[in-house]
């Protein structure tokens, strides 16, 4: 049996609508009980896929598609409410701590502790993935610099850092730890395009050097279009399409047309792409 | 393969430890202005006993204000940790590490009582500049016994407080200073609890600081020694023993419930 970097099998997760709680209030306990087995939404609705290992993997989708739920999952942040998945074979529900020992995660927003040093996160860090204080000391600065983040400022709480500067360090915290799976979720947005290239050339230079898997979640069609093996359309918590860039851009391509990464997301969703900075869930 | 794992542990409890230090360096301002209202406040308080004309009164309220002050402290960094990591936003980061949760936990334990420790000397400094006290009869090993026993179960009741904002960002944070503020009032720390309502001594009787108090007061104001106080250290040594299991028990229910309902993000 062939075994995938990771495997997505026929996931669902649903929350409670939050939209419907005051309407909730007026109506009779018995009416509300039931309905509150009623009001969920299905974040990832169905989702079956797999990567195989050093791929990078693209996730297209709309603020609320369900991109970052299903990151969340398989960093086993979130519980799985029916289905499976497995990374590098170890399942994310029985095996969590395993599965955390492969992997990181990059947010869309850098969560660091803002007080604190770019060393002092850093070393943070190496220390709670069991990495030698001496090795991490050393990879510090080699890592930054290659994301041509200024090592003189390494001492200087991370708040005085611009927000591009910041997901710098929070890309290098991941690399740090060595992931076998990098979970990227939007790790460009807000950057200026000079930091964006950087980032994308550091991710390719990674899956290269250490056949690390990545999983990428973008708004970015052209960053998609260009770093991704694959790419994955979501829309509504369920993918719509898997396909290389220019298979997807085939699909719908007529005579010898030029067609986008956009054109081909309105085309499969009907939808408008708004590249919103935060997403919810 | 076990060595591996216990020196992987040793160096994330120590990566904890460290990183909260590392945070009291950076919130240094704050850091001071805490000490001087805990200093201050220990002083008043001694200085109540003062107007009583009674030396014992005056050394019955120090060691409430500073057994107070070091079990709090305890309680507080344990059960706080979680709305810290909440409030900077790395509580997804930390909990999606490797790290053992129970490594986690000894960590904030570890440090929680380091940072005690290390508060709890200087109010005492302080304190030793305003009064003039003269202990003869006095059991200092058997008091430091008794403190160090009645740690693990506020190390127990601080992991129980911990789960409350684990499940509600601020109202558990909330939660967590109501629960404080009830043992405050029913464990006898600056009065003895004959002089609470009935019904409250009855809840007196479940909190472990309680029975610190009492043994702390009797070892340094009446010498008492290991025979005498027993009764009160098997009880903390029992309630450290339910306290702790139950804490972690808990703990691990409420990151279970946490992560099925989606509240570990950052806007939970």
């Amino acid at each position: 049996m062939k075994t995938y970097a990771v495997l997505v099998d026929d996931v669902y997760k649903s929350f409670k609508s939050k939209s419907k709680k005051k309407k909730k209030k007026k109506k009779r306990l018995f009416l509300e009980l039931f309905k509150q087995a009623q009001d969920r939404f299905y974040a990832v609705n169905g989702i079956s896929f797999n990567i195989h290992y050093g791929e990078i993997f693209g996730i297209l989708g709309q603020n609320g598609s369900g991109k970052s739920t299903l990151i969340r999952m398989i960093s086993t942040l979130l519980t799985i409410e029916k289905g499976q998945i497995k990374v590098f074979g170890f399942d994310v529900k029985k095996d969590d701590h395993k599965v955390r020992q492969y992997i990181n995660r990059v947010t869309v927003e850098a969560s660091f502790f803002k007080k604190l040093s770019t060393t002092e996160n850093l070393l943070y860090a190496a220390s709670i993935y069991g990495l030698r204080r001496a090795d991490a000391k050393k990879k510090i600065p080699e890592i930054l610099g290659v994301l041509n983040l200024d090592i003189t400022r390494l001492d200087e709480p991370l708040e005085n850092f611009s927000r591009g500067m910041q997901q710098k360090v929070a890309i290098a915290r991941a690399v740090l730890t060595s992931p076998s799976l990098l979970l990227l979720d939007e790790p460009t947005t807000g950057l200026d395009p000079k930091s964006k290239r950087e980032v994308q050339k550091f991710i390719l230079s990674i899956c290269e050097t250490h056949n690390t898997t990545v999983i990428i979640t973008t708004h970015d069609m052209e960053e998609a279009d260009k770093i991704c093996d694959r790419i994955a359309i979501i829309d509504s918590g369920k993918f719509i399409k898997i396909d290389t860039p220019e298979g997807l851009k085939n699909a719908i391509r007529k005579n010898s047309e030029d067609v986008t990464l956009e054109d081909v997301f309105f085309k499969m969703t009907g939808k408008e792409f708004k590249s919103d900075e935060l997403e919810d869930n | 393969m076990f060595h591996e794992l216990l020196i992987k542990d040793i160096r994330a409890t120590t990566g904890f430890i460290e990183r909260n230090f590392n945070l009291i360096k950076r919130y240094i301002g704050w850091e001071i202005v805490f000490m001087v209202y805990t200093i201050v406040n220990a002083v008043t308080i001694g200085l109540i006993g003062v107007t009583s004309g009674d030396p014992n009164k005056v050394v019955y309220l120090i060691i409430g204000a500073l057994l107070w002050g070091f079990l709090s402290i305890i309680f507080h960094e344990v059960a706080e940790s979680i709305s810290w990591e909440r409030w900077e936003g790395t509580i997804e980061f930390t909990f999606m590490a490797p790290a053992r949760r129970i490594t986690y936990l000894l960590g904030m334990s570890t440090y929680a009582v380091i940072y005690a420790l290390i508060r709890s000397a200087i109010v005492l400094f302080f304190l030793s500049l305003f009064f003039e006290i003269k202990l003869t009869n006095i059991n200092i090993p058997i008091a430091v016994l008794v403190v160090v026993v009645s740690s693990f179960s506020f190390i127990g009741m601080g992991l129980i407080a911990a789960v409350f904002p684990l499940l509600s960002p601020e109202k558990g944070s909330q939660a967590t200073h109501i629960f404080q503020a009830i043992i405050l009032l029913i464990s006898g720390v600056y009065y003895p609890i004959s002089v609470l309502p009935g019904w409250m001594q009855k809840l007196a009787i479940i909190s472990p600081a309680t029975y610190t108090l009492r043994a702390v007061r009797a070892a340094i104001l009446d010498g008492k020694g290991l025979n005498e106080l027993s009764g009160d250290i098997i009880i903390l040594i029992i309630l450290g023993i339910i306290l702790i299991p139950i804490g972690l028990i808990i703990f691990s229910m409420g990151e279970r419930y946490a992560k099925k309902v989606g509240k570990l993000n950052r806007n939970g």
